[in-house]
């Protein structure tokens, strides 16, 4: 693998670690499997194309993404909390909604930011070579949100929260409107899944509208590889698990594809998804059956 | 203070398998009062701490806790009125979450919850001091995770929770039945504790006419979703398991079929 493959593969790896976080506060926090991710990212994504193109500051346009993105969260949660509808399923009504959006938002499949200004724009040229500066760009912005959502879950309001998914009953015994932590932990998970998708596109210069399929698996891949190398040992430990399976996940993937022995193709990607998934999925279950 | 006045609560309404689950019950418990309920299996105890906690809304009827009016408020709207420890030791408390936070948790109970850091230095030395109190060393373990404790530790901690956040209203639902009969006692000395130095307003459920004599101040009997018995000061004290039993088939006028009632 050459040195700029890996470093895409570190960047792109840190770009999808937003999508773990949110996949984490969404599924393992909030005990919510949430689909609706798949159409939040490209949602995100979707938006701020259109809004630099329109001439709309990268940053900006970055915020206007995660606002979007938790509209998207509070839907599923609308679709769940007030009408009751299977949580699965309220995720992927939002979903499949979602993929119309989109359309809309840009007016076709697939937008192109070639040579328009992006959050990163700044950085370029100031003597680090580009396939440096973008992994260290995300990274320093993953670092904030790992930090902010950290002390997020270790406040009274993320306590609340915790409790929302671990004990519903006990939490409501406690005072916690139950109903209200749903609607903010999908508005949060969604517009840290939005700003992935503000990232990719701005990193990878276009927004398409099928980007974000497959986006869950991608993020609850990360999720468990980093739980099953760092083990349950609080949310700090938790969340940097979330970085670091999404980071190695990425790199895993570019290993496969770019092994010529095992004669893998791009258009193969999806299948080594899920099979590094099953992999990490079956590995804790091994290895304590084998203590047992 | 308790004022419940005329409660009505049907399940399954227009149904085949309708049940006038509280009929017209009306109680008043002063401030401080300990109060235990007894009943065979599908008298109302249950729905009665139901109503009271806002887990049951009820169909007619007014309840005031306190000098609120609480009767149309849900369970997490009266939280800060009404502290409970449940039957099962897992529902109480939080098991994936450690045992400060589980008190951090309850620390708050009917007060807004902001970006405080939920475990500052000041509020774990609390906590400590609060845990030390039950002697049973689980000071030491205030980190680990509330799913390692006995059934007993976890109650425990659950009656220190209750009184974490200064509510005057303690519902017990049959707290100490899940507990081997060692603990239990553990449990129910510490509750007689708990609720003589913090002046409690105290409901407690039991299974056991046992317990529901030798602890509070006042005993009802739910029958059918009505209150068929009510005792308190000098009767009571002369009162036994049996005259408890007696009692109960005259003033139900039929035989005491269910073994649940006589255990004790």
């Amino acid at each position: 693998m050459s040195q700029i493959a890996f470093w895409g593969a570190v960047e792109l790896g840190l770009v999808y670690a937003f999508v773990a976080v949110g996949v984490f506060l969404a599924f393992r926090v909030l005990d919510f499997p949430d689909l609706t991710v798949d159409g939040s990212f490209p949602l995100g994504a979707a938006v701020t194309a259109v809004l630099i193109i329109a001439g709309v500051n990268p940053w900006l346009a970055a915020a206007v993404a995660m606002a979007a993105g938790a509209a998207a969260g509070i839907a599923t949660a609308i679709l769940n909390v007030r009408f009751k509808i299977l949580n699965l399923l309220a995720s992927i009504l939002t979903m499949i909604a979602l993929f119309s959006v989109n359309l809309r938002v840009m007016g076709k499949p697939n937008v192109a930011l070639i040579n328009a200004d992006t959050m990163l724009s700044p950085f370029y040229g100031l003597g680090l070579r580009d396939f440096y500066v973008r992994p260290l760009f995300v990274g320093v912005l993953v670092l904030v949100a790992v930090v902010l959502v950290w002390r997020f879950l270790e406040s009274d309001a993320g306590l609340a929260m915790r409790a929302t998914g671990a004990n519903a009953r006990m939490a409501r015994a406690q005072g916690v409107d139950t109903s209200r932590q749903i609607y903010l932990g999908m508005a949060i998970s969604n517009a840290l899944v939005a700003l992935a998708g503000a990232l990719f596109a701005q990193t990878n210069g276009f927004a398409d509208v099928t980007s974000g399929v497959g986006t869950i698996v991608v993020g609850l891949a990360a999720v468990i590889i980093g739980e099953t190398l760092l083990g349950a040992r609080g949310t700090l430990i938790a969340l940097v698990g979330c970085v670091l399976g999404s980071i190695l996940y990425r790199i895993a993937i570019q290993v496969a594809l770019s092994t010529d022995t095992l004669g893998l193709q791009a258009s193969d990607l999806n299948f080594v998804t899920a099979v590094l998934v099953t992999v990490a999925l079956v590995l804790p279950r091994l290895r304590r059956g084998g203590a047992a | 203070m308790i004022i419940l006045d005329n409660i009505q609560v049907v399940f399954g309404k227009g149904t085949p398998l309708q049940k006038q689950a509280l009929n017209g019950v009306s109680l008043t418990i002063e401030q401080g009062s300990f109060v235990t309920v007894i009943g065979s299996n599908g008298a109302g105890k249950s729905t009665l701490l139901g109503v009271l906690a806002g887990d049951v809304l009820p169909s007619g009827g007014r309840v005031t806790i306190g000098n609120t009016e609480v009767t149309r408020k849900g369970t997490a709207a009266r939280a800060g009125l009404v502290a409970r420890v449940f039957q099962d030791p897992l529902a109480g408390s939080c098991g994936a979450l450690s045992i400060e936070e589980n008190l951090a948790l309850a620390a708050r109970r009917g007060e807004s919850r902001g970006l405080t850091p939920a475990l500052g230095s000041r509020r774990r030395a609390h906590f400590r001091e609060r845990i030390a109190e039950l002697n049973l060393g689980l000071e030491d373990r205030m980190r680990d995770r509330m799913d390692l404790l006995s059934g007993g530790q976890r109650q425990a901690v659950s009656l220190v929770m209750a009184t974490l956040a200064g509510s005057k209203v303690l519902l017990l639902d049959e707290h100490t039945a899940a507990l081997d009969p060692g603990m239990a006692e553990f449990i129910m000395n510490l509750t007689q504790k708990i609720v003589a130095e913090r002046k409690l307003t105290t409901l407690m459920v039991t299974h056991s006419m046992r317990q529901a004599l030798d602890f509070g101040h006042r005993t009802i009997m739910l029958h059918g979703g009505e209150i068929v018995l009510d005792v308190a000061g000098d009767s009571r004290k002369t009162l036994e398991v049996e005259d408890l039993i007696a009692m109960f088939r005259r003033i139900r006028g039929q035989t005491l079929d269910d073994d649940a009632l006589l255990i004790g």
